[in-house]
């Protein structure tokens, strides 16, 4: 028995652990520290149909517990994409799942037919909530009937399952996760980052070029794990949990919350090894509480009361 | 290879004005090779500072095991680090990124070291190399005032040293540029790190000739993955160069400065 095994639409995964779009590349970087067959699944950087340079520099800002990041999608391209990276890829035992931006309708489902017919994606994450940039992204994260659209239309080409990835700057992520949820979507993931700001006492200007930037880390964390709680009682298809997730006890907790699967993203930076740990961690944590098989856990904060508590604040 | 290692503190010293050397053993040491090479530092144990800061390799030492770095108390994270007493452990990443291309410089030939105030750490490794090589080195050092002048006599233990001080208080009055002027230094290799206003006008004053530059950028991974501290490449819109992994040294004109 593998106790760490999950299934989700299109993704028999040998355990629940992936690194977050944007947190490791597309692999090759962290390969020189593990080999990459050990996790669960990637979650590539976002690929859009022409390369893309992304925002000026400084692109990072530090917070308490946290970082703001304005990179701005920068990435190299479709073609690029299919020719090297997801051929580099294949050498590992790990299905991959293709993450995609776009700045209009045409764009992102260009992008979802082609890269849903490489042989190892499996998946596909829909990123209509990138806060860094200037055109589209948001707004398609932002409005449940747009976001619905563009999902309803993805389905249509998309040769893999479809996960479309959360936005947590809305008012109501219910109604938007309902709305994706109708429209077709295999699954969700969430959460990308929250818009924030930093300001230089110094210079009395914001330290990020671009203004704005997303912040990620285990400041968002209890964010993440109120929204997932919220959305997985109110949608019959699963999550991929992800925010500030550092340790094997983060990853439970996304769990209980109604996470069927998590990715990692910020704690890469702090610890190129943080991912194998936590795999490497699990085992002797499930243990130590009595649990079986980590999908055991899957929404446990809510199921076990005879109701869902409603703790908005 | 790059490595992950919990370092011990050999020793920790106030060098200049808020500047300590801070010297730590273990086996990454035996990692590292090129002056230039940056290790990326994990100040606290606790998610607060989050991120590894980048500090360069100033001193390798192989046979006792011993690295050095020189840092300037800026803020949390180097505050964090003037704590550590020797037996501390740092949690420390490296070596990263790619360094001063020492075949640059022909045995025999004459390299000048630039160095701008925290910028100066780097070139003393670099320094040391280049003389073993039988490369003439002749270092200029630029501070802000004469209480940040830290390792004078280091460098001029390899080659004629020059210091410069913004406000005169120690050395030449001015700036490095200005001390190359004054005593029109020659080189057959020129390599600089510090601010960068002091990159740009060396690459201005010297075009088409081996000029190699240290940058500095903010960074996440440090690695190479998250594409936080990019510089753009001349002449296209889409091409880039990471400072972390493809860096931090390039030759003066491969990047935007
Ligand atoms: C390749 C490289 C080598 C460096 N080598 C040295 C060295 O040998 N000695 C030295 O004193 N300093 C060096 N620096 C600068 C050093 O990294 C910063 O001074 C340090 O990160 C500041 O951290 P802090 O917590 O004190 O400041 P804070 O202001 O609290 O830092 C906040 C955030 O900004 C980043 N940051 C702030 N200033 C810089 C900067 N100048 N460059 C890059 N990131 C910055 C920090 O890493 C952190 O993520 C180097 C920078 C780079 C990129
Ligand atoms: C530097 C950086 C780049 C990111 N790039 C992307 C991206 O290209 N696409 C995407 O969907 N999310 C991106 N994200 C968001 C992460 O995938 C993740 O949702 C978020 O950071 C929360 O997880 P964390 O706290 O573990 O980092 C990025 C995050 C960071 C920090
Ligand atoms: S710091 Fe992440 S790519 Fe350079």
């Amino acid at each position: 028995m593998n106790r760490l095994a999950v299934e989700l639409p299109g993704l028999s995964l040998k355990n629940p652990i992936m690194p977050a779009s944007g947190c490791f590349g597309f692999g090759r970087e962290y390969a020189q520290f593990y080999d990459l067959s050990v996790l669960g699944a990637i979650m590539i950087k976002a690929t859009t149909k022409e390369p893309r340079f992304g925002n000026p520099t400084p692109r990072v800002a530090e917070t308490p517990g946290g970082m703001l990041n304005a990179i701005g999608l920068q990435n190299p391209g479709l073609d690029k994409m299919l020719e090297e990276e997801l051929p580099w890829l294949e050498q590992f035992d790990v299905p991959i799942i293709a993450n995609i931006a776009g700045s209009t309708v045409e764009e992102y489902v260009e992008v979802a037919e082609a890269i849903s017919k490489a042989p190892n994606v499996h998946a596909l994450e829909l990123n209509i909530s990138c806060p860094n940039v200037k055109k589209g992204g948001i707004a398609f994260g932002t409005v449940p009937d747009v976001a619905a659209e563009l999902t309803r239309l993805v389905k249509e080409v998309s040769a893999v399952p479809v996960y479309v990835k959360l936005s947590p700057n809305v008012t109501d992520i219910v109604a938007m996760a309902k709305a994706i949820e109708q429209a077709g979507a295999d699954g969700l993931t969430m959460i990308n980052t929250l818009v924030g700001m930093r300001i230089d006492v110094k210079t009395g200007r914001p330290i990020l070029a671009n203004g704005t930037g997303g912040l990620s880390g285990p400041a968002v964390k209890p964010i993440a794990i109120r929204m997932i709680y919220e959305v997985s009682q109110a949608v019959s298809i699963p999550i991929i949990g992800m925010g500030g997730i550092q340790t094997a006890e983060d990853v439970l907790e996304f769990f209980y919350a109604g996470a069927s699967a998590v990715a990692v993203g910020t704690a890469n930076f702090v610890d190129p090894f943080v991912c194998p740990t936590i795999i490497a961690d699990l085992p002797a944590l499930l243990d130590e509480l009595g649990i079986d098989r980590i999908s055991e856990c899957i929404g446990r904060s809510w199921k076990t009361g005879a109701h869902a508590v409603h703790c908005r604040a | 290879m790059i490595g992950r290692e919990r370092m011990t503190v050999a020793s920790q010293r106030l060098i200049a004005e808020r500047t300590y050397e801070l010297t730590l053993s273990g086996r990454l040491v035996q990692e590292m090779r090129q002056p230039g090479q940056f290790v990326h530092v994990k100040a606290a144990a606790s998610a607060d500072p989050l991120l590894r800061r980048p500090l360069s390799l100033c001193h390798i030492d192989h046979k006792q095991g011993q690295c050095t770095i020189i840092y300037r108390q800026e803020g949390k994270g180097t505050a964090l680090l003037t704590q550590k007493q020797p037996g501390d452990t740092v949690d420390v990443l490296g070596p990263l990124g790619n360094g001063f291309p020492l075949e640059a410089a022909p045995a025999g030939g004459r390299a000048l070291l630039v160095g701008g105030g925290i910028g100066v750490p780097p070139l003393y490794e670099l320094a040391k190399q280049l003389a073993k090589r039988g490369v003439k080195v002749v270092s200029v050092l630029g501070f802000q005032t004469k209480a940040a002048v830290f390792y004078e006599e280091e460098f001029a233990a390899f080659g004629k040293t020059y210091v410069a001080t913004d406000d005169g208080s120690h050395g030449a009055c001015g700036r490095v540029t200005d001390v190359i002027e004054a005593r029109s230094l020659e080189f057959d290799v020129l390599y600089a790190c510090g601010p960068k206003p002091m990159l740009r006008a060396l690459a201005e004053r010297f075009p088409n000739r081996p000029v190699y530059l240290s940058l500095e950028e903010r960074m996440g991974c440090g690695v190479g993955a998250c594409f936080a501290c990019v510089c753009h490449v001349p002449g296209s819109e889409t091409a880039y160069k990471k400072v972390c992994s493809d860096g931090p040294v390039f030759r003066a004109g491969e990047v935007v400065l």
